[in-house]
């Protein structure tokens, strides 16, 4: 085992270390993921200094309109300004998407190290509720919260916690496993370290290294689901300028203001890709980085 | 694979079906609103408390939970779902009448995701390097579509725009294809990057560079070689994928405007309809956790070394 560790190091770092070079090089895919990124924070930060409207104010006069130069996204059918509710909307998805994620790797670590780093009677306990809970597909244990809490922002983002921890856990606990039987865990026992010493200082640190990843795309897959969650109409309420929302809203108007569908879209997929590049690259930098 | 092994497989999915009927259980004890005024109207309505009292004696809320909950585990082992509190039909029933609908979506699915995947990795994966850049970049753009987004934007484009496919489908063939594609799609992107790092270890091993040594043509070895080995671990996701497409059904049925188990479990979610949303939460896990099953178990036969490795 230990061998077949170090053999496998030695071809890494050999056949790694150009790779990670290159990994550090210009990419424009990751700059331009990092731009947007900012951007749609910059957004859910300090939304009044983007545009100037507000994105509840309605002009009946100015309803349905195609995008044009006073209206960038075009207008819905209040008259609302698309690119405006966009930039607003930015801080409720991010929040929930972050927030979501966030929940759901707390819980991942609680369940993770309890399944890692207890004994056989632990891990085969909370092993098994993983499984049962991974038996049921995400979004509809989303659902079932729904019903049974009924609609609203903070059990939207308890459900999409709900939906994606038990697959982190798994992660987690895998990795832990991974870590405690590792060389350095087995030296450090052998130096006569002591138990929580060994996992604040080795196990801690090196099985959350690859949840940073985890983390990252994590959000985005968060972002996706509430705002399906709100296009179910089961999420953020309607007046509210949230992505999703925005969507379902303008699904009456498809067939003439494809405007309405076009640009909330976009900001989701936008954040979704950017997060995905980003995680990709965060990857290969911090596999590198072990090599 | 001995049949001792089938069978202890076996135990562990009952065991896993057993455990999340529980889960929905202790979740509907633990719902804050009072199923018996669900049954009588929903939140808006007034009934008298002897109304209440009499739905609770009829449904068993009055009895002991844990006699509530054999009662239960006893309905599920016969088939019996429980009743919908709104529609007052077998829970069973509904399912049984939604299901065609949403199975024949989410089979043309599974195999359109198949057929795209499979096309992208035979045309872009080992060639040159921008072709590989675009056939991965196609691929994460694809696995990052939200369904409900690309359903509209497909709309926009083939019904709205082109006329060349029906809005809303009359149940016939044309009526499938955009439901179908908007589940395959992002699937596909999945799937081809699963498929595509196969492919390309596949297209260096020692058998591809014989074959294409003794003459064979590039496109040969491809598909003769290089995709068996590629395709394997995505084929081994199929239950996963199964599961998936199936709870991303729901989201399909409502951009469309489907009718399905997705249609009624939304429906069911926004009025609080218990029994509907377990019942078909439960039947959904239970087709994910047979297909899971069934996939480890041929592929077990298929591929010597999965069993190797699984032991």
């Amino acid at each position: 085992m230990t061998v077949n560790v170090a053999e496998g190091l030695v071809t890494r770092t050999a056949l790694a270390a150009p790779k990670a070079k290159s990994g550090i090089a210009f990419r424009p895919a990751v700059w331009l993921s990092a731009v947007f990124l900012l951007l749609v924070v910059a957004w859910a930060v300090v939304p009044d200094a983007f545009t100037s409207e507000s994105p509840f104010d309605t002009d009946v006069d100015a309803a349905i309109q195609a995008p044009s130069l006073q209206y960038w996204f075009g207008t819905d059918a209040s008259g609302r300004d698309i690119y405006t509710r966009v930039v607003f909307g930015a801080r409720s998805s991010l929040l929930i998407g972050v927030g979501a994620t966030a929940l759901a790797l707390v819980a991942a670590i609680l369940f993770g190290f309890a399944a890692g780093l207890g004994g056989r009677l632990t891990d085969g306990a909370v092993s098994r509720f993983l499984e049962v809970v991974l038996a049921l597909p995400g979004l509809l244990l989303a659902l079932i919260f729904i019903a049974m809490l009924g609609p609203g922002v903070a059990t939207e983002i308890l459900a999409v916690a709900i939906g994606s921890a038990a697959g982190y856990a798994w992660m987690v606990r895998g990795q832990v496993i991974a870590v405690r039987n590792s060389g350095y865990v087995h030296a450090a026992t052998a130096l006569g370290h002591t138990r929580s010493r060994i996992i604040v200082r080795h196990v801690f640190p090196n099985a959350m290294r690859p949840l940073v990843v985890l983390a990252t795309m994590g959000v985005g897959q968060s972002i996706v689901w509430a705002s399906s969650l709100s296009f179910l109409g089961l999420g953020v309420a309607p007046p509210a300028p949230e992505w999703g929302a925005m969507l379902d809203a303008g699904r009456d108007f498809v067939s003439t203001a494809w405007w309405l569908e076009l640009f909330p879209g976009l900001a989701i997929v936008g954040c979704t890709l950017a997060v995905t590049v980003l995680g990709r690259h965060l990857q290969q930098r911090i596999e590198g980085r072990l090599a | 694979m001995t049949a001792r092994r089938v069978l202890a497989r076996l135990a562990g999915v009952v065991g896993v079906l057993w455990g999340a009927a529980t889960l929905t259980f202790i979740i509907e004890q633990l719902m804050p609103t009072d199923p018996a005024q669900t049954i009588l109207g929903g939140a808006g309505s007034k009934p008298t408390p002897e109304q209440l009292a009499a739905v609770r004696v009829q449904y068993g809320f009055d009895q002991p939970v844990l006699l509530q909950y054999l009662r239960y585990l006893g309905g599920i082992l016969r088939g019996d779902l429980g009743t919908s509190y709104i529609r007052k039909q077998p829970v069973a029933e509904i399912i049984g009448q939604q299901l065609g609908s949403t199975l024949t979506l989410t089979a043309t699915a599974l195999v359109g995701a198949w057929i795209i995947a499979v096309v992208v990795t035979l045309l872009t994966a080992h060639r040159s390097r921008a072709l590989a850049a675009l056939g991965s970049g196609l691929e994460t753009l694809l696995a990052a579509l939200p369904q409900y987004w690309l359903g509209i934007v497909l709309l926009v484009v083939f019904a709205f725009t082109l006329h060349w496919l029906p809005v809303v489908g009359d149940g016939g063939p044309e009526g499938l294809v955009l439901p179908a594609l908007t589940l395959a799609l992002p699937l596909a992107g999945f799937l081809g990057q699963v498929t595509r790092d196969e492919f390309s270890s596949a297209m260096e091993q020692p058998f591809a560079v014989s074959a294409r040594a003794r003459g064979m043509s590039d496109f040969g070895v491809r598909w003769r070689h290089a995709l068996r080995h590629a395709v394997l671990p995505g084929l081994t996701l199929s239950g996963w994928a199964l599961g998936s497409l199936f709870s991303t059904a729901v989201i399909v049925e409502a951009v469309f405007v489907r009718p399905g188990l997705g249609r009624v479990l939304v429906d069911a979610v926004t009025s609080q309809d218990m029994p509907v949303v377990v019942g078909v939460t439960l039947f959904v896990a239970t087709i994910y956790v047979v297909a899971n099953l069934l996939v480890n178990l041929a592929f077990g036969r298929i591929d010597p070394r999965l069993r190797s490795a699984a032991h």
